[in-house]
């Protein structure tokens, strides 16, 4: 297991958190190295630019027509996409039913007991939103991912859930080796962003490990279920998620211990950047007259 | 009153004195019961080939499985190590199963404890109740080890056992070279056949991960899940004795549940020293008598550089000259004429008694390992196996039951049954019934059902005494297993020619 590098993608939802990563992996296919990724997110949405198609097969669907995931094999299970990158999906129950974390836990599982990570450089899990219960920590538990990167943006709600997710990260860092890799923005050209992502990574303790910049041809890819990689693999865009890559890739054992701060601390923050006007306090809570 | 203490009647009785009948008949008319000929009818027609053909394609449901949860198996394995405690992170009810159920087959108390998970630990997560379920259990008991499975709750939360522990030690509930095994056992995944395994290979990495193997002339045995623990290790312990093998024997709970009444409470009476566990690293071979009951921990052992043998309960002369052969064969000692003699004696008792035992029925129900130890016995002594029942099977044990049974002239007619539940078992002894069914005390109703009679031998036989003391593996043991079907066979025989011209004072 010393030579398989693990490394998993956080982020609050709709950040571009499978588009990033999607990218840089397959950034780190072109480079060479073998790949395996996971998605962790009832949607199944996390190889598609990959695979050029969602994944229908994932564990717990395939588990559930066939009665228990005792019965699968792991062969059901794998896909193979751009420059071989192996895909597995978690899937997960419909919204509003059952327990997507326990989903997370039994995919997991099934694809190590099932030899699904023989013969990779890299396990990349994708896991959706906030680690919102255990089972979405699955992926920083002892033995998984030895680091976690955190997509996020300049906008204030994502850089709450970077925070919430590295107290996630911290719960687990103190007795583990979890470590958080960094913060990856993606920008969302709101004001000072790059100046806040770094001022926000210094404040977890962590670095700001590349700043995505904003290019349309992210969207012209992914309406071809494509990365950018493989659809324009010449442009500024795909050189910007090769650098991505290549400082993942040096990253290795470089992680810290996150400092999470309080919410205060992070309204402070984005009044220090003039994101956030100062608040009257004596209008809180007070009905139009 | 129909009870009065001068005359005490036994509850059978009792229950049938005029007064509990007038309130039996008058709750029929509480409850609206259907007629009498009614529930005959339906109950004849559950026994039928159209019921048995539509029991078969049911899906959506599983009634009475022959399998027990992953957690049971965990603590009967983490009770064989010495000084240990097995401690289940959940809630109070489900160790409290635990408990009664070894307590109800064992004749003997239990030591478990849980860290009593309640409503705010399914939110919040339960690491609270590690870190202080484990102070407590620490500074009360005093064991030596505390072995930690976990409850379907603490699963579907998905509380992480490896953090968990890390940070109730700096927290300080327990000293940190503590030794704290643990294993993830889920119940809705597997059964107790594969939570045994599950602790097991917990315990073994917690004394052998990041330690350096250096090859020994010892040999490691395994016993697996199994409810005849107090007398098969004692007898596989006397065999190796024998022998002048060097062995470890991991998790050996035969002095746990056979205690003495000497005056002394023995909380942890657990075989396997925990030195022993981390020399066992050294083994020359693993040696498992119930290979799918270890398998992973077997996977372990194998991939730590030791040659595994995973045989299926020895019961009978083939199955117990294997594993005397292989252990022979590994580490180099002769076979003693003593159990050479031995061996004659099953030899000649099987002779004896083989105008009984031909042809003879048998449906089998039980864990992997017990079902094929069983059938292989079957075969050997000229009975004819014919429904292979297993609820718990898991891959792969199809086709080696299959194997087995092409590889005699007698296992034509079995057919396996994977999975199955022993409602399937009803239809099957109701349609095409067997001479007798082996199984456990779950059998009972079976029997009550289908008239087909049961011999007991699995886990749990609640309903009668002391049989695990008694072993089933062996020269020795497959003796006890010969006489247990033969006891049954000559009272059947005997009961049906009560009355008849046969009712013979020599069989």
């Amino acid at each position: 297991m010393s030579s398989l590098r693990q490394i998993a993608f956080y982020g609050k939802g709709g950040i571009g958190k499978s588009t990033t990563s999607q990218n840089t992996l397959a950034a780190l296919a072109e480079m060479g190295q073998k790949i395996l990724i996971v998605g962790c997110d009832p949607k199944a949405d996390s190889t598609r630019l990959i695979l050029h198609a969602k994944a229908q097969d994932t564990v717990l669907s395939l588990a559930a027509e066939a009665g228990s995931v005792e019965d699968l094999e792991i062969e059901d299970v794998l896909k193979y996409g751009y420059r071989d990158i192996r895909c597995t999906e978690s899937g997960g129950p419909e919204p509003g039913v059952g327990c997507a974390g326990r989903g997370v836990i039994t995919a997991i599982n099934f694809l190590e007991e099932n030899g699904a990570y023989d013969g990779m450089d890299y396990v990349s899990y994708d896991v959706l939103g906030d680690v919102v219960c255990g089972g979405f920590a699955m992926p920083i538990r002892e033995n998984k991912a030895q680091e976690i990167y955190i997509v996020m943006s300049g906008e204030m709600m994502a850089m709450y859930a970077a925070n919430n997710i590295s107290k996630g990260i911290l719960k687990y860092a103190n007795a583990g080796g979890v470590r958080l890799g960094g913060l990856v923005c993606n920008e969302r050209q709101t004001d000072k962003e790059l100046e806040l992502a770094e001022a926000l990574a210094k404040k977890l303790n962590t670095q700001l490990i590349h700043f995505v910049p904003r290019d349309n041809v992210v969207q012209h890819a992914e309406l071809r279920r494509m990365t950018v990689l493989e659809y324009a693999p010449d442009s500024k865009q795909a050189e910007e998620y090769r650098q991505l890559a290549r400082k993942i890739h040096a990253n290795a054992g470089k992680g810290t211990i996150p400092t999470p701060i309080t919410m205060d601390e992070l309204e402070e923050l984005l009044l220090e950047f003039g994101v956030m006007e100062q608040v009257d306090e004596s209008i809180i809570g007070k009905a139009a007259a | 009153m129909p009870q009065n203490a001068d005359n005490i009647l036994d509850h059978n009785e009792l229950f049938n004195q005029p007064e509990y009948l007038a309130l039996r008949e008058a709750k029929r008319v509480f409850e609206d019961a259907r007629p009498v000929a009614e529930v005959k009818n339906i109950e004849d027609w559950t026994k039928s080939w159209e019921y048995r053909e539509m029991n078969f394609k049911r899906e959506a449901l599983t009634v009475n499985p022959a399998k027990a949860c992953q957690p049971l198996g965990a603590v009967l394995c983490a009770a064989g190590f010495e000084g240990t405690l097995p401690y289940g992170h959940g809630s109070q009810g489900c160790i409290a199963y635990f408990r009664s159920h070894f307590n109800r087959h064992f004749k003997e108390p239990s030591s478990c404890v849980s860290d009593s998970m309640t409503e705010d630990a399914a939110v919040f997560g339960g690491l609270n109740n590690m870190v202080d379920g484990l102070a407590n259990a620490y500074n009360l008991y005093k064991p030596k080890m505390i072995a930690v499975s976990t409850t379907c709750m603490a699963e579907v939360i998905g509380d992480d056992l490896d953090s968990f522990i890390k940070t109730a030690k700096t927290k300080g509930s327990i000293p940190e070279d503590f030794s704290v095994p643990f294993a993830h056992t889920p119940s809705f995944v597997g059964s107790h056949v594969t939570g045994y395994d599950n602790m097991m290979k917990g315990v073994l990495t917690h004394f052998w991960e990041g330690q350096e193997r250096k090859e020994g002339a010892g040999i490691n045995v395994m016993g697996g899940f199994d409810g005849y623990c107090v007398g098969n290790n004692r007898e596989i312990k006397r065999m190796l004795g024998l022998m002048g093998v060097e062995y470890t024997l991991l998790s050996d709970p035969s002095d746990v549940f056979d205690t003495p009444a000497n005056g002394e409470f023995q909380m942890f009476n657990g075989g396997t020293k925990l030195d022993d566990v981390k020399a066992a690293l050294n083994a020359k071979a693993t040696v498992s008598l119930q290979g799918y009951s270890t398998d992973k921990s077997c996977d372990y052992a194998a991939a730590k550089g030791q040659e595994v043998v995973k045989l299926h309960c020895p019961i009978g002369i083939t199955a117990t000259d294997k594993f005397l052969m292989e252990v022979s064969r590994i580490t180099g000692k002769a076979i003693p004429a003593e159990l050479e003699l031995e061996r004659g004696r099953l030899v000649d008792a099987l002779a004896d008694s083989q105008a009984y035992l031909h042809g003879k029925k048998f449906a089998v129900y039980g864990d992997p390992d017990m079902v094929y130890g069983l059938t292989a016995f079957l075969l050997e002594i000229g009975a004819e196996p014919t429904h292979l029942l297993c609820s718990s099977a898991p891959k792969g044990w199809e086709e080696t039951m299959q194997a087995l049974l092409d590889s005699s002239p007698f296992g034509k007619e079995a057919k396996l049954y994977p999975g199955k539940d022993l409602w399937h078992m009803r239809s099957l002894l109701a349609t095409e019934p067997a001479d007798f069914v082996f199984g456990n005390t779950h059998g009972k109703q079976l029997e009550q059902d289908t008239g087909v009679p049961l011999i007991r031998v699995g886990f749990p036989i609640f309903d009668r005494h002391h049989h695990h003391r008694y072993p089933i593996w062996g020269y020795q043991g497959s003796l006890n297993v010969l006489v247990k079907v033969l006891d049954k066979i000559f009272d059947e025989l005997d009961r049906n020619s009560i009355n008849g011209v046969s009712f013979e004072f020599v069989r």
